[in-house]
């Protein structure tokens, strides 16, 4: 029975994974929408090193400020760079579409539905799968999208990064775990060879706010949902409660 | 010519209007003198539940409308202005999309409740007929439906659907290129879809659901046990096992609608994705015509029907296997509608049918939910077969009802309703 559930399991596994874009997601992230201070990081590692290219056509500043607890001065003063843009307007970007497609082959892509398009985990991942290949016109390929065309725009906070032969916790298809240490061997894991500003475990904090940003974004409605579930829950239940005692009473005389 | 005999009030303002329309009259032949069995179970609800999710639907769309911009150019960005800059915008929208897989959650268990006490057989032939049609143009009202967000799998979900009428041989492309108005799905086709989703569709399928009414409160209600329980009536015309709709029923369904509601508002609160499956992820990328989706799944409740599309891999007859699919997925529908002939049991309810019956109905409802899983999963051969199989076993239910309802021995079926 176990054996049939689980190779059901392996059945249907493989559509969310197709539905997350294709190659394997090595890292997942659990958004916190509840946590600002990642949040407000978050926009601010977006706003300068992600906005200079990719829009969030359809975020407002003002929108934003509100929801992750930033006053209007500080966002105005910090966070918008273009004097065309004001605190209500969209965070759109400078970069002309047509210029971009001549620069990178396609327009680097509006990111304001990203994560609910790609999933969060994906989102993580490739922030931190970037190293070092001297073969690609930008000197780096990605683990999780390859042949990517985005430069590394994170790598003076991380250094740079490469693929080496070491020892994993991961496990590597076709090969059984050292009796001893439980790690397996291979050549595709990822070390930081040169650093940057920050450290490794620093960094990955950075990237998870990034992305945690991206996932509201995504979805600012669901700060409000969530506020707002409970109540109406209650509402319903309560509800459901009378008139569950409602039709009780009324049932009495049906025999 | 006025009835005399209308039920009037006896005085005010409602003796003013039931002078001039049968408003006491009316409220007695559909509510508070509509008899309906006292028997009614868990499956009795999901009527009522989809007259609520239609009026979820009609309401959260009027509203839709008035913020969404039906151009190629402008329908995505707008939905997305809906979710971020209308007040309760993200709301309205999670409960159309969430009502749109509700409606056919609740419209399939109404089915199998219909199958299952046999509410299809006479007098009730219409009642399922005019179903069948709101079924139907419900399929259609939640296909184009679908477009309208102008996302990738709005996109190419229209594209492969439509791409079947050009399967038909002969006519085939011209009639696709006529029904998307364009050499391509464009601005074009979006429009025309608007239109039929917002106005045509909807106007249709309420003059069906009156119809659908009407005809059940002419024939009465059938119930559980499938017996009649206009036969045995008491000295004042009642039937002995029915009870007003109003209030027993009315106060019954509130139960069971709070119980909907809760669920309902949960997946729109929590999950109004529905794990992918309401809102396909795809679709919260811009529909682009250069760019296929690597992998193209319609919605879940189309998925059965897909997969018996796709379950048709070979040629017969000279047709080609992409048309005799097409023309088996029609059959899977229209199938239903005769649905009334092909039962000759003498009995109604399964609860009086032989076991014949009962391993039919068990192997098709089986065979309808793995083809519906097999539909979202891209083909393998082994699916491929499996499809083939839960094919075939969908239409011997249909196909061979005659003979099995006929030669199967039934139990005797009381005289008054039972629990």
């Amino acid at each position: 029975m176990k054996k049939q559930l689980l190779a059901l399991l392996f059945a249907i596994v493989p559509v969310t994974a197709m539905a997350a874009g294709g190659a394997s997601v090595p890292h997942s992230m659990e958004p916190d929408l509840q946590d600002q201070a990642s949040l407000q990081n978050g926009m601010k590692l977006y706003v300068n090193y992600c906005m200079g290219c990719h829009s969030l056509e359809h975020q407002r500043f003002a929108r934003a400020a509100d929801d992750l607890g930033i006053p209007q001065d500080l966002v105005e003063e910090n966070l918008i760079f273009s004097s065309d843009l004001a605190f209500n307007d969209q965070m759109h970007i400078a970069m002309d579409r047509g210029d971009a497609e001549s620069w990178f082959g396609a327009p680097p892509p509006d990111l304001t539905l990203e994560a609910r398009l790609r999933g969060t985990d994906w989102i993580y991942s490739y922030l931190l799968g970037f190293y070092k290949d001297p073969s690609r016109p930008t000197g780096v390929n990605n683990t999780v999208f390859d042949l990517v065309a985005m430069p590394n725009v994170l790598e003076p906070l991380q250094g740079v990064q490469e693929l080496v032969c070491a020892e994993t916790d991961q496990p590597v298809a076709g090969q059984s775990p050292d009796p001893l240490s439980g790690k397996y061997q291979s050549c595709d894991v990822l070390q930081v060879t040169q650093p940057g500003a920050m450290e490794p475990a620093e960094f990955e904090e950075a990237v998870y706010d990034l992305t945690n940003f991206l996932a509201y974004v995504g979805e600012p409605s669901k700060l409000q949902a969530q506020a707002l579930a409970p109540k109406v829950l209650i509402f319903i239940f309560i509800f459901g409660v009378i008139a569950y005692l409602l039709k009780r009473e009324y049932w009495r005389d049906v025999h | 010519m006025a009835n005399p005999n209308k039920a009037k009030a006896e005085s005010g303002i409602m003796r003013w209007v039931d002078d001039r329309f049968p408003a006491t009259q009316m409220m007695q032949d559909h509510l508070t003198k509509y008899y309906a069995p006292k028997n009614f179970n868990f499956f009795y609800i999901f009527g009522v539940l989809a007259l609520l999710v239609l009026v979820n639907q009609i309401l959260t769309g009027v509203w839709l409308t008035m913020s969404f911009n039906p151009s190629a150019e402008g329908a995505f960005a707008s939905v997305e202005y809906i979710m971020r800059d209308v007040e309760w915008g993200w709301l309205i929208r999670y409960m159309h999309t969430t009502g749109a897989s509700a409606f056919f959650v609740v419209i399939y268990l109404h089915m199998f409740r219909g199958l299952l006490y046999g509410s299809y057989k006479a007098p009730r032939e219409l009642v399922w007929i005019f179903g069948m049609a709101i079924y139907l143009l419900l399929m259609a009202e939640a296909f184009m439906g679908y477009l309208l967000p102008w996302g990738q799998m709005s996109y190419w979900g229209a594209q492969v659907i439509i791409s079947l009428f050009s399967a038909i041989p002969g006519i085939g492309p011209d009639l696709a290129q006529w029904v998307r108005g364009d050499f391509l799905i464009s601005g074009i086709t979006l429009n025309r879809f608007f239109a039929l989703h917002v106005v045509a569709l909807p106007i249709v399928i309420l003059a069906l659901v009156v119809l659908h009414i009407i005809a059940l409160h002419e024939v009465g209600s059938n119930n559980p046990d499938g017996i009649e329980i206009k036969q045995k009536k008491d000295e004042t015309g009642k039937p002995l096992d029915g009870i007003a709709f109003h209030p027993y029923y009315t106060v019954k369904d509130l139960v069971g609608i709070a119980v909907f509601l809760f669920v309902f508002s949960v997946v729109v609160f929590y999950f109004p994705e529905g794990g992918g499956y309401f809102i396909e992820r795809p679709n919260f990328e811009p529909a682009n015509p250069l760019k296929t989706p690597d992998y193209i799944a319609p919605v879940w409740y189309f998925t059965p029907f897909y997969a018996i599309l796709r379950a048709i891999t070979f040629s017969l007859f000279g047709l080609d296997a992409k048309f005799l699919g097409v023309v088996c997925m029609g059959a899977a529908i229209a199938v239903l509608f005769v649905l009334p002939w092909l039962d000759r049991s003498p009995v109604r309810s399964m609860r009086y049918k032989g076991w014949m019956s009962k391993v039919m109905l068990l192997l098709f409802c089986i065979s309808f939910v793995i083809l519906g899983i097999l539909g979202v999963l891209p083909s393998t051969t082994g699916r491929t077969i499996l499809a083939q199989v839960c094919t075939a076993i969908y239409f011997a239910f249909f196909l061979l009802m005659p003979l099995y309802t006929k030669l199967e021995k039934t139990k005797p079926v009381p005289e008054r309703v039972t629990g």
